[in-house]
C-alpha cells in the first residue's frame, strides 16, 4: 500500500470508488459509462485542485515520499549501461552516495547521486541518505575522474543534509563539503545537477554546483530544513509547515530567484505514482540540457559557471530604513 | 556611529559589545570567566587581550580583534553594502537594525585593506554579535570582493571567522549560495598562487565552516574555539550518543588533522607576521 498524505485522501478515495465501480460494471456487464465519465471528470478536477495548489510543506512531504524514485532508480531507467564505482580511497565506501559511469543515449557520463533507502533495512545501509565525509570524497574523486576523461557529470540530489554525527565531524564533514564545492566549481567538464527530492543545505550544495541546475516539481532546496528552521525560530519543529512558507524553497520561488534553470514537471500526483512516466520526463530534460552544456567550449564552461554564482546575492548600497 | 568609523580609518578604541561579558556585574568593572569562574577586573582582562589566566579566550568584537591584529591606523574599510530582506522574513529587518546598532558594523563582517606588522593584506573579521556572525548576501559579497581585490593587487588574505550562525537562515537560498560564491572566490585567488590564512575563532560552524573558512592554505584556530559543521546539540540529538570530551574544540580539530595549528591570542600577530614573511614575493613588504 502506497503511503497517502492527508490532503490526498479525498482523491484517493474517489479513485478507489471508480476502480471498484469499474470492476463491478465489468463483472455484471451493465452500462454505467455515463456515471463513470462523470466520476472521472470529478477526479480530474480534484487532482488539479490538489496538486496545483500544494502548500510549500506539502511539497516537502511529496519530496520525502518513501516511494519516490531514488538516484539508483533513475540510473536504472535512464542509462543503457552503468558500472558503479565505490569508495573514497581513504576511509570507506559511503552507501549514502552512489556514483559511477553510465551510458546515456550512447554517451558515457559520470553519474553521482545521494541515495536514500526504500525501507528501514535499506535505510540503515544508506544511513537514511545522509552522507558522511567519505561520501563527498568519493563524489569529488569521481568528478575529477570525469574531468580527466572529458565526461560530462550528472548529479541527482536528494539529501536532507550531511550527516550530523560524531565520526562525521571527526573526519571533517565541514571541510570536505567546502572542498567539494570549491573543486566542483572549477571542474572543466559539463555538469548537470538535478534536485530530485530534498535539497538540504550544504550537504546538497556539495554536489550541486553545475552549469545547469534543474529541479523536480515536488522538490525543495534551501539553506535549512523547515523542521530545523522552526526549531530555531519557535523551538518547535512541529511548526515546520509555517517555516516552509517563510523559506521560499519551492521550485517556482527558486526559478524566480534565478537559482535554478528549469523545473521538471512530474506525473500528476507526484513522481512516486508513476516511475515510468517520470523517467521519460527526466530523460527528455537530461537530453536537452546535456546537449546544451556540451556545446559550450571547454574554456568558457568554468568561467560561465563562476559568473553565474558570482552574481547571486541581494544587497544594497543604501542602509535599510529603520521602520521596515 | 558608522560614519565615525568610516571617516577615520584608524580603528576605534576597544569597545565592549559582547553581551556575555556584561552579564555578571552591571557596573561593567568585572567579568566572570566562563571556564574557571574567576572574577576578572575588566581593565586587567583588556590588557591580557581578553584571555583569562586559566587560558580561556573570551570572544572578541570585530573592532577588538582588529586592534589586536592590524597595525595602528592601517585599516581602510571597503565601501559598505547592506542587507536587504530578500524573502520578507519576519523580524529580519529589525534584527539587522539592532545588530547594526549593537556592533557598529554594517553587517557581520568587517573587511578592508590592512597591514599586519607592515605586511599589506586584505583582512576580514566576522563578528559573532551580528546575528551570530552568520553569512548572508552581504558577508558573501564582501568576502568575494576581498578575494577579488586581493587578486588584483596580488595580496594575501587573512580571515578571522567566528561565525557560529553559519549561513544566515533569514536569507534562505541566497545565503546557501554564498557558500559557493565565497568558495569560488577563494579558488580563483588560490589558483593565482596567492596566500590565504584562515583563522578559526570561537565559534566557527555550519555554512561558514563548510565554505571559505575551511579553504585556507593555512588554517589556524584559537584555543578552545568551537569548530564544526553540525552544532553539538544536533549531533547529540541525532546520534543519541554522549559527545566525547572536548568534542569540536580547536584541540579536537587539531588532533583529527583539520587545522594546521592552534595559536594563542598573544602570539597571533607574530605568527601571522611570520607566515606572511614566508610567502613574500619579490621586493618584500
Amino acid at each position: 500500500m502506497i503511503q497517502v498524505y492527508e490532503w490526498e485522501k479525498p482523491l484517493v478515495e474517489l479513485e478507489e470508488r471508480i476502480a471498484d465501480l469499474r470492476k463491478f460494471v465489468a463483472s455484471q456487464g451493465i452500462d454505467f459509462n455515463k456515471e463513470l465519465t462523470e466520476l472521472e471528470k470529478k477526479a480530474e478536477r480534484l487532482r488539479k485542485e490538489i496538486y496545483e495548489n500544494l502548500t510549500p510543506f506539502q511539497r516537502v512531504m511529496m519530496a520525502r515520499h518513501p516511494k519516490r524514485p531514488t538516484a539508483l532508480d533513475y540510473i536504472n531507467m535512464l542509462f543503457e549501461e552503468f558500472d558503479e564505482l565505490h569508495g573514497d580511497r581513504t576511509y570507506r565506501d559511503d552507501p549514502a552516495i552512489v556514483g559511477g559511469i553510465g551510458v546515456f543515449e550512447g554517451q558515457p557520463v559520470t553519474v553521482i547521486g545521494s541515495q536514500k533507502g526504500r525501507d528501514t533495512k535499506e535505510n540503515l545501509v544508506r544511513n537514511f541518505g545522509l552522507p558522511h565525509p567519505e561520501g563527498y570524497r568519493k563524489a569529488l574523486r569521481l568528478m575529477k575522474q570525469a574531468e580527466k576523461f572529458h565526461r560530462p557529470i550528472i548529479t541527482f540530489i536528494d539529501v536532507v543534509g550531511a550527516y550530523p554525527g560524531i565520526e562525521a565531524e571527526e573526519r571533517g564533514q565541514g571541510l570536505v563539503i567546502a572542498e567539494c564545492i570549491e573543486q566542483m566549481s572549477f571542474i572543466s567538464t559539463p555538469i548537470l545537477c538535478i534536485i530530485t527530492g530534498e535539497g538540504g543545505s550544504g550537504g546538497a550544495l556539495a554536489i550541486g554546483v553545475g552549469d545547469r541546475i534543474l529541479m523536480l516539481e515536488h522538490a525543495w532546496y534551501s539553506v535549512i530544513s523547515p523542521e530545523m528552521c522552526a526549531t530555531i525560530l519557535w523551538r518547535d519543529s512541529s511548526r515546520a509547515a509555517e517555516a516552509a512558507e517563510l523559506l521560499r524553497l519551492t521550485p517556482a520561488d527558486l526559478l524566480k530567484f534565478g537559482i535554478i534553470d528549469d523545473v521538471i514537471t512530474e506525473p500528476i500526483g507526484g513522481a512516486h505514482r508513476d516511475h515510468g512516466t517520470m523517467g521519460q520526463q527526466m530523460r527528455a530534460f537530461i537530453r536537452r540540457y546535456l546537449a546544451e552544456i556540451s556545446k559550450i567550449p571547454a574554456d568558457e564552461l568554468v568561467e560561465r559557471r563562476l559568473a553565474r554564482f558570482r552574481a547571486i546575492g541581494k544587497f544594497t548600497t543604501e542602509r535599510m530604513p529603520k521602520n521596515e | 556611529m558608522l560614519n565615525v568609523f568610516r571617516s577615520r580609518p584608524k580603528y576605534a578604541k576597544v569597545q565592549r559589545t559582547d553581551g556575555e561579558q556584561r552579564r555578571e556585574f552591571p557596573d561593567n568593572l568585572w567579568t566572570r570567566c566562563d571556564r574557571c569562574g574567576q572574577m576578572l577586573y575588566n581593565k586587567e582582562l583588556e590588557k591580557a587581550m581578553h584571555v583569562c589566566a586559566c587560558g580561556h579566550h573570551f570572544r572578541l568584537s570585530a573592532y577588538q580583534r582588529l586592534s589586536m591584529v592590524a597595525d595602528e591606523g592601517s585599516f581602510i574599510p571597503f565601501a559598505p553594502v547592506y542587507s536587504v530582506d530578500p524573502l520578507g522574513f519576519p523580524g529580519y529587518g529589525e534584527k539587522l537594525v539592532k545588530a547594526q546598532e549593537l556592533t557598529g558594523l554594517d553587517d557581520a563582517v568587517l573587511i578592508g585593506h590592512a597591514q599586519i606588522d607592515g605586511y599589506r593584506v586584505i583582512l576580514a573579521i566576522i563578528d559573532f554579535s551580528f546575528i551570530g556572525g552568520s553569512m548572508g548576501s552581504v558577508v558573501g559579497e564582501q568576502l568575494t570582493r576581498g578575494f577579488e581585490r586581493a587578486l588584483e593587487e596580488q595580496l594575501p588574505v587573512v580571515i578571522f571567522s567566528g561565525g557560529g550562525g553559519g549561513a544566515r537562515m533569514h536569507e534562505g537560498i541566497f545565503s546557501l549560495m554564498q557558500m559557493a560564491k565565497t568558495a569560488q572566490a577563494v579558488g580563483r585567488h588560490s589558483r593565482a598562487g596567492l596566500l590565504y590564512i584562515s583563522v578559526l575563532t570561537h565559534p566557527t560552524m555550519g555554512g561558514i565552516y563548510a565554505s571559505f573558512s575551511s579553504l585556507g592554505d593555512i588554517i589556524m584556530a584559537e584555543p578552545g574555539a568551537l569548530i564544526g559543521f553540525a552544532g553539538p546539540r544536533i549531533v547529540e540529538e541525532t546520534t543519541k550518543q554522549k559527545l566525547p570530551e572536548g568534542f569540536q574544540t580547536a584541540e579536537f580539530a587539531l588532533e583529527h588533522g583539520m587545522v594546521d595549528m592552534i595559536v594563542k591570542r598573544d602570539e597571533m600577530r607574530s605568527t601571522l607576521s611570520r607566515l606572511l614573511r614566508y610567502h613574500v614575493r619579490g621586493e618584500g613588504k
